[in-house]
């Protein structure tokens, strides 16, 4: 992978996923030839807004590769609080350790942190932007469970915020597949994220309900739908209530569909799912490591 | 005002802006950032009968020739605008405006959970679609009226 720095699943090619993802299959089959392969490096965590679980995923990575992790701590605790830019923060933060993983409240703070360190920097989520290694670690799971060409997916739930769904839906026009976007229509993908599948030759094929598309899914991705979104209580439950999932729903399903959801979940999967062979959500959390570790390596020159 | 008055009342030093879309002068002096507090002399004329496009407007500046930046952002709203520069009342530069690949500076980003909307030490830039620019900080897209929604 030629990459300096991982700011957008829109920058990886088809060979740059797929090199990620042989790796982290080569990984997962075998994780103690990797336990020391980044013995002296460090990884700087930079968390401008909290989220333990990337941050946890990301640490165990870099620890099961041999290195270690050097944090900046919650930002209330940090110049941050006390008006730092971020241009400031990161050029510091870059002498502490062989790589970064950032996370930031702002859009498109990635890319510009990006540009003034030297060390590669990951983002781990930039507002309602990019969050490649979620991406990564999807299409990981996908091509496990279902393959990544000839896929017929479904991604429901809320198109318009949701970034995993923006870079997942993006990712996968680099293969053959055949994408469903299931939404209310409030919650439907945004102008660009539309404008950059049309532009990758990707026909959009948009449902406000699951019944119709739902048996010829290969995988159903699904996520949250934010109380937030609604002007009130009623609206919500109304408008959520219609895509949720259940065992029963899955009845009429191909046997091999995979559900996803990249976590944590309220209600929009019943419990009842778990049990079935379609649930993969844990697992999809689990993949996040190996990916993460597969990413790393070739970031911190594992070619060498 | 006439397309032949307008070419006569000569500036001695400064920019003259042609073939700006009718109605559009007021955008092109927004993106020079002048609004008359700075005292610079300004010109206009508006809806200007123009064979070319039928309607135009012109611009003039005085004492005043424009950054490439200017020009650049310039180019989205009045893509068949000529910049005359003058100096000691002869038109010393006159060229077409190009449309390029990306826009620094001028512009703000309209997205307010962009970065560049922050304190911080970076100049907007904006990569220039067919139909529209876009952020490549935060990939907001701005199709309709780009003056309008990007001029701070
Ligand atoms: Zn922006």
């Amino acid at each position: 992978m030629r990459h300096d720095h991982i700011t957008s699943a829109k920058q990886l090619s088809r060979a740059d996923i797929e090199g990620v993802l042989d790796r982290a299959s080569e990984i997962a089959a075998d994780p103690s030839a990797y336990a020391d392969r980044h013995e002296d490096a460090l990884l700087g965590l930079m968390f401008f807004e909290p989220s333990t679980r990337t941050k946890m995923s990301f640490s165990a990575a870099m620890k099961r590769l041999g290195g270690d992790i050097v944090d900046m701590g919650p930002v209330d605790s940090s110049s941050v609080k006390k008006g730092e830019s971020l241009a400031d923060t990161v050029r510091v933060v870059e002498g502490y350790a062989d790589a970064l993983v950032m996370r930031h409240p702002s859009e498109g703070s990635a890319q510009m942190a990006s540009e003034f360190v030297d060390v590669p920097l990951i983002n781990a989520g930039d507002g309602a932007g990019q969050h490649p290694t979620q991406t990564l670690l999807d299409l990981y799971t996908i091509r496990e469970n279902a393959g990544l060409d000839d896929l017929t997916i479904g991604i429901m739930g809320d198109l318009k915020y949701g970034r995993t769904v923006h870079s997942l839906a993006y990712a996968l026009t680099n293969f053959e597949t055949r994408q469903h976007f299931i939404s209310p229509e409030s919650l439907q993908l945004p102008r660009n994220v539309r404008y950059d599948l049309h532009e990758q030759g990707s026909s959009i094929k948009e449902h406000t309900e699951l019944d119709g598309i739902l048996p010829s899914l290969d995988v159903l991705y699904v996520t949250r739908i934010q109380k937030e979104r609604f002007p009130d209580e009623d609206e919500y439950q109304k408008v959520a209530g219609q895509y949720q999932i259940d065992s029963e729903l899955l009845e009429n399903t191909k046997d091999s569909l995979t559900v996803m959801h990249p976590l944590p979940r309220v209600d929009e999967i019943a419990h009842d799912v778990d049990d079935t062979d379609h649930a993969a959500y844990f697992e999809q959390a689990h993949n996040g490591v190996p990916v993460r570790m597969a990413l790393l390596d070739a970031l911190l020159g594992g070619d060498r | 005002m006439t397309d032949e008055e307008l070419r006569v009342s000569k500036i001695e030093n400064g920019t003259v802006i042609d073939h700006i879309p009718g109605s559009q002068a007021l955008n092109v002096l927004a993106i020079l950032g002048i609004d008359g507090t700075g005292g610079e002399t300004v010109s206009i004329g508006m809806n200007v009968p123009s064979d070319r496009l039928g309607r135009k407007d012109v611009v003039k500046v005085e004492d005043r020739e424009l950054s490439q930046s200017e020009v650049d952002v310039l180019s989205l709203i009045a893509p068949a605008a000529t910049i005359n520069i003058i100096r000691g009342f002869e038109v010393v530069e006159k060229h077409r405006v190009e449309r390029p690949e990306t826009v620094t500076g001028v512009l703000q980003c309209s997205n307010k959970h962009c970065i560049t909307a922050e304190d911080e030490p970076v100049d907007s830039r904006f990569e220039v679609l067919d139909d529209g620019v876009r952020c490549v900080y935060c990939d907001s897209i701005t199709r309709e009226n780009i003056a309008a929604e990007l001029l701070i």
